[in-house]
């Protein structure tokens, strides 16, 4: 089972052997409504953790995505390019966006496990 | 309601042409000539003229009802105006580009340039450009200007990034982002602008500009705006005004007093013209001192004789952005209306787009939450959030409106406000209008009580009810032949 993790931007990053899936909480998914178009980031690119990985838009707003860890993007979910309301049905399983060679698991300290998470969403 | 290619018929025409009696000219070549038709419909003039009638009947205007689309100031632009662009319509625009052509245009160049000396008059400024041809064009030429002043002072490659509250439009970041530099968004504080203590953690001297639109989306002033732009300048970073939320600060604020180097305007907000299907719109961009040498040219400029001149004699020019002469009737429209208002007119048309706006949302207080409870300027934002419970959304209480004869407010817009709705009557709107429109918005809210299905319904009264706008944004189709 992967451990997941989540950002206060709403991201989550599953991780396993050094993997991190990437994507957004259904929280997120939830408060963006019906999801029209993601903009997934090319394979290959480096990003920082926090800095803009891809955008999304929905009926109501576009948004940019941050990564919730640094590295390289080795994979993206294509079916994403036809079928964007799968992050709608499953913000935080099918809904991936894409995975990440984690540069160095010690950022994960900076984000927040699924009961913190939970905690943070009842703040808002 | 059928497309004009639904009704055509193969074959029919508006005007049946005689047959040729004259000899032919040669054929076109093979290859400039189409492979198959234009795909034109084929109507009569009688279809034709009932078409547009009918689909005309159906537009939505200001000149029809009440539009308080908040942040775009949808104020009624006087009929006299429209005169006032067609006493320019028989001058040719590009006679001043011909050897000694200036002489036979002192009329439409004088024009121009003094309403760049209004413009700048009133926002504070040394020297605008009539060149943009939007709003955003507009701030696309000022970002370009920040970045070549950064690039003349050789400060191209520190300068990165451009500072932007999360209140901020979107074409804001977008402009800054489409010139090369990285955004930072700033939250905004409990008091309804940006964080200040979080702004001076993000203030580097790698920061080439802050921009800013004051009063904000949220309607409100920033009392700490002259704090911000000593903060800005410390590092080097300039203070660019979007000017939006023009219309609220008249002759009562010029953004260069309060420290901002470049701004552009919306005529077509601020100043009296159509906006968007209604006409083009316009967005000069004036700035401080510092920055003119690299203003767009040709500029217009007014020699020893008092005679009006094309001038491009400044090496750092950012370039043409546009044609000289930007998009000309809307400035006529709008030198016009700042000439017909003249100085306490301006002063007028802000203070009464302020104290109607602050008369809705006293109003509608009880009914709606306001989430920045204070006195607001030229807008007020409430949020749906009580009519959330009662599972109303925002967009249902727009569609409402439109059956009650009301263009929606802006709705989801701040989204810094969840479920805002975002109001601007304007200066033109009489108490009695704004108390109509209150009154169904009252409605509305109470009918999200009692009867929250009808809100979700409507509107009942348009030619398409609910549209949508998931299969529109995710199948998009604008392909009418297909």
């Amino acid at each position: 089972m992967a451990e997941i993790y989540f950002s206060k931007e709403h991201e989550w990053v599953k991780v396993k052997e050094g993997i991190g899936a990437v994507g957004i909480s259904e929280h997120a998914a939830h408060e963006l409504g019906d999801i029209t178009f993601v903009e997934l980031p090319a394979m290959g690119k480096t990003v920082k953790q926090f800095d803009i990985l891809a955008a999304i838009e929905s009926v109501k707003a576009a948004s940019d995505i941050y990564a919730p860890v640094s590295g390289k993007v080795i994979k993206v979910n294509e079916a994403l390019d036809t079928a964007p309301e799968i992050v709608n049905e499953s913000a935080e399983d099918a809904g991936w966006m894409a995975w990440i060679e984690i540069a160095d698991e010690a950022e994960l300290k900076n984000l927040m496990t699924k009961e913190q998470y939970d905690a943070y969403l009842k703040t808002l | 309601m059928q497309l004009i290619y639904e009704k055509s018929i193969p074959g029919r025409r508006g005007v049946k042409l005689p047959a040729s009696d004259v000899p032919s000219a040669a054929a076109l070549p093979a290859h400039l000539l189409r492979a198959e038709t234009a795909g034109l419909a084929e109507v009569s003039e009688l279809d034709l003229v009932r078409h547009f009638t009918n689909l005309s009947r159906r537009n939505f205007s200001v000149d029809t009802n009440f539009y308080p689309l908040g942040s775009c100031t949808m104020k009624y632009n006087a009929k006299v105006l429209e005169n006032s662009a067609a006493l320019f319509a028989p001058f040719h625009p590009m006679t001043a580009l011909l050897p000694g052509g200036e002489e036979f245009c002192q009329g439409t160049l004088g024009m121009l340039h003094d309403l760049g000396l209004l413009l700048a008059d009133i926002t504070g400024m040394d020297e605008v450009t009539t060149q943009p041809l939007a709003g955003a064009h507009g701030e696309m030429t000022g970002i370009l200007l920040v970045a070549a002043y950064h690039a003349a002072r050789g400060n191209k490659a520190k300068k990165k990034y451009v500072v932007v509250p999360d209140s901020s439009h979107g074409t804001n970041p977008a402009s800054a982002a489409i010139a090369g530099y990285e955004i930072i968004t700033v939250p905004t504080a409990p008091y309804g602008d940006m964080d200040l203590e979080l702004f001076k953690k993000a203030m580097t001297d790698e920061v080439a500009a802050v921009m800013m639109t004051c009063p904000n989306t949220l309607g409100l002033f920033n009392p700490h705006i002259k704090e911000i732009s000593d903060i800005a300048h410390s590092h080097d970073a300039l203070m660019y005004y979007d000017g939006a939320n023009l219309n609220a600060i008249m002759g009562k604020v010029k953004p260069g007093d309060v420290g901002f180097d470049v701004i552009h305007v919306n005529l077509h907000k601020t100043f009296g013209t159509p906006h968007g299907g209604g006409g083009p719109g316009s967005g000069p961009v004036g700035v401080k001192k510092a920055l003119i040498p690299f203003l767009p040219q040709p500029r217009i400029i007014k020699d020893g004789q008092g005679l009006f001149q094309l001038e491009s004699k400044r090496p750092g020019s950012i370039g043409r952005t546009a044609n000289f002469f930007g998009n000309f009737g809307v400035m006529a429209k709008a030198y016009a209306y700042i000439i017909m208002l003249g100085r306490e007119g301006l002063v007028r048309a802000s203070e009464q787009a302020v104290l109607n706006a602050n008369y809705i949302k006293e109003r509608l207080k009880p009914y709606y939450d306001l989430p920045y409870d204070m006195t607001c300027m030229h807008e007020c934002v409430f949020s749906a959030s009580k009519q959330l419970a009662h599972g109303v959304h925002a967009i249902d209480i727009a569609k409402f409106l439109i059956d009650r004869g009301y263009h929606p407010p802006t709705v989801y817009f701040p989204m810094i406000v969840k479920e805002a709705i975002m109001i601007e009557p304007t200066e033109t709107e009489s108490k009695g209008t704004m108390d109509a429109f209150i009154e169904v918005m009252i409605e509305a809210a109470q009918m999200a009580e009692t009867n929250p299905q009808a809100l979700h319904d409507a509107p009942l009264t348009m030619p398409i009810s609910r549209l949508d706008e998931t299969k529109a944004a995710r199948e998009q189709n604008v392909c009418c032949m297909a």
